[in-house]
């Protein structure tokens, strides 16, 4: 993303806005300028402000004016008055950044809008996590602090050398060299993005594991890290196996994203969830 | 996508905060699946919710790209729930957001009397989704538990800035921007309900709750956590 500079007026809305804070007003050409190390081409300025399209000279003088007087217009704080953002054209790696911080930009790997991925709430149609089985989604960068690819290659790395496999419908797993290594491919290292998740599954005698494991390379990385915990329910829509684990872990979930199985395989083409593909059951 | 899934908060502080949404898997439910997620948005509106989104539009309240400066003094906040419906031209997924447990109750009893064969997801306090479920006679498929955030903890905002900006999971509502509305708020420059509508208006896909919003911003008035 650019500003352009003949149309901004440097009224500052666009500094709040930014999720990554990387809009800043240039003391030198006064002008509202994007660090672009740090933007992650969320368009949250583009998409998330209004925009009127005014006169740059007339209200430049205007603000000119109102400083002189001390006084203070109290516009609309999310509005640019001059449409100043310009998108770019975006290249290869740049273009990564786009794909995992617009939530508009369905992943090209899955068809999902957001961060592409599906995980259990279209477990009752895909079947990818069983009864027995633990679903785990890695999130990383969420909320406002943004990650790069460098620090989430620390953990599928480390997931790799547990012998874990990564769920094949998801975003960054078509960004690993290879399933056995768990290393992300070496161009798009240093981009940086808003937040990626992470998928993978196990039987359910592996989820302390897990979470040990996840939780010791969390202190690797300049960044949050937030899991979640997917698990199918019994026949009576109970679980009395995972949350109480979690408890004993130390965890007390609030809150979950409930999948209440009213979905159903209705595509003419599609087989039965009869024998769902193993995303992640382990190599050792 | 688990845009709802890590909102910050203890499961009293989601009282008023119930998502329903529908999704469809490629490959296995999404032929059709577009009439029936506008099916899915049109037979929200009847039980009042607070937001309606899909999540490639946007919810209820959008920016405009051709704003007239007269709005500053007159904007209009009015929900457009009929716009959400008429905007949605793709496979996505859609949302439905209530301010109560009974509304999302009602809602949930009505499609799955409608039988649209997408997923439908509940995204609340892990209690209040059993409840929900539990109405309307579904038992649960499968659940999704958010753990909270670790890792550098030291770079997030305080609670209330991390209760706002949460409301929209992809990170579209910035930290400084929930902060800056929480400071107008404190110096009366706006209502609660008007600095709600301009975080609402940066969410992408209609899943921000502007009556959550309007309680927290009332709240931190008073206080400063």
């Amino acid at each position: 993303m650019r500003i352009d500079p003949n149309k901004c007026v440097a009224c500052g809305n666009c500094t709040y806005v930014c999720p990554m804070g990387a809009i800043y007003i240039d003391p030198v050409i006064k002008r509202a300028t994007v660090d672009r190390d740090e933007c992650v081409e969320c368009y949250s300025c583009y998409n998330g402000l209004s925009q009127e399209h005014l006169n740059p000279t007339v209200v430049r003088t205007m603000r000119k004016v109102f400083q002189t007087l001390r006084l203070r217009f109290d516009p609309e704080p999310d509005v640019c008055p001059t449409a100043a953002f310009a998108p770019e054209d975006l290249t290869w790696p740049r273009i990564v950044r786009r794909a995992f911080s617009d939530p508009r930009v369905p992943h090209e790997s899955t068809g999902v809008e957001g961060r592409g991925t599906e995980e259990v709430k279209t477990n009752d149609v895909t079947g990818r996590v069983l009864v027995g089985e633990v679903g785990f989604t890695i999130e990383f960068g969420r909320p406002g602090v943004g990650v790069r690819f460098r620090d989430i290659d620390k953990m599928t790395r480390r997931l790799a050398q547990a012998g874990i496999l990564f769920e094949k419908k998801n975003p960054i797993t078509t960004l690993l060299k290879n399933q056995e290594s768990g290393e992300i491919r070496d161009d798009i290292l240093d981009e940086k993005i808003m937040s990626a998740i992470v998928e993978i599954k196990v039987p359910l005698a592996r989820t302390e594991e897990v979470i040990r494991l996840v939780h010791q390379v969390e202190k690797e990385v300049d960044t949050v890290v937030v899991l979640g915990v997917g698990v199918r329910c019994d026949e009576q829509g109970e679980d009395s196996i995972v949350l109480p684990l979690l408890e004993k872990l130390g965890y007390h979930p609030q809150r979950a994203k409930t999948n209440t199985g009213l979905g159903r395989i209705t595509n003419a083409s599609a087989a039965a969830p009869a024998k769902p593909e193993p995303v992640g059951a382990g190599r050792s | 996508m688990t845009n709802t899934l890590h909102r910050f908060g203890n499961a009293e502080s989601f009282r008023d905060d119930f998502i329903v949404f529908a999704i469809a898997s490629r490959g296995k439910n999404d032929e059709g699946a577009l009439e029936k997620q506008r099916q899915f948005l049109k037979m929200a509106i009847p039980f009042g919710p607070v937001n309606l989104g899909d999540a490639r539009n946007g919810g209820c309240l959008r920016p405009s790209k051709a704003m007239n400066p007269t709005n500053h003094w007159n904007r209009d906040v009015t929900p457009d729930f009929e716009a959400v419906v008429n905007g949605l031209q793709n496979i996505t997924t859609v949302a439905a957001v209530f301010d109560n447990r009974l509304k999302a109750e009602q809602f949930l009893q009505a499609v799955r009397k409608v039988d649209l064969g997408l997923s439908i997801n509940i995204s609340t306090s892990i209690e209040g989704a059993e409840q929900c479920c539990h109405a309307a006679g579904i038992p649960r498929h499968s659940v999704g538990y958010s753990l909270g955030f670790e890792g550098k903890v030291e770079k997030l905002p305080n609670t209330q800035v991390l209760s706002l900006m949460t409301m929209c999971g992809h990170g579209m509502v910035a930290q400084s921007l929930a902060k800056k509305m929480i400071d107008w708020v404190k110096e009366g420059r706006r209502t609660p309900q008007q600095a709600a509508t301009y975080m609402q208006r940066f969410c992408s896909c209609g899943v921000f709750n502007p009556a959550r919003a309007v309680r927290i911003l009332e709240d931190a008035r008073h206080r400063s956590t």
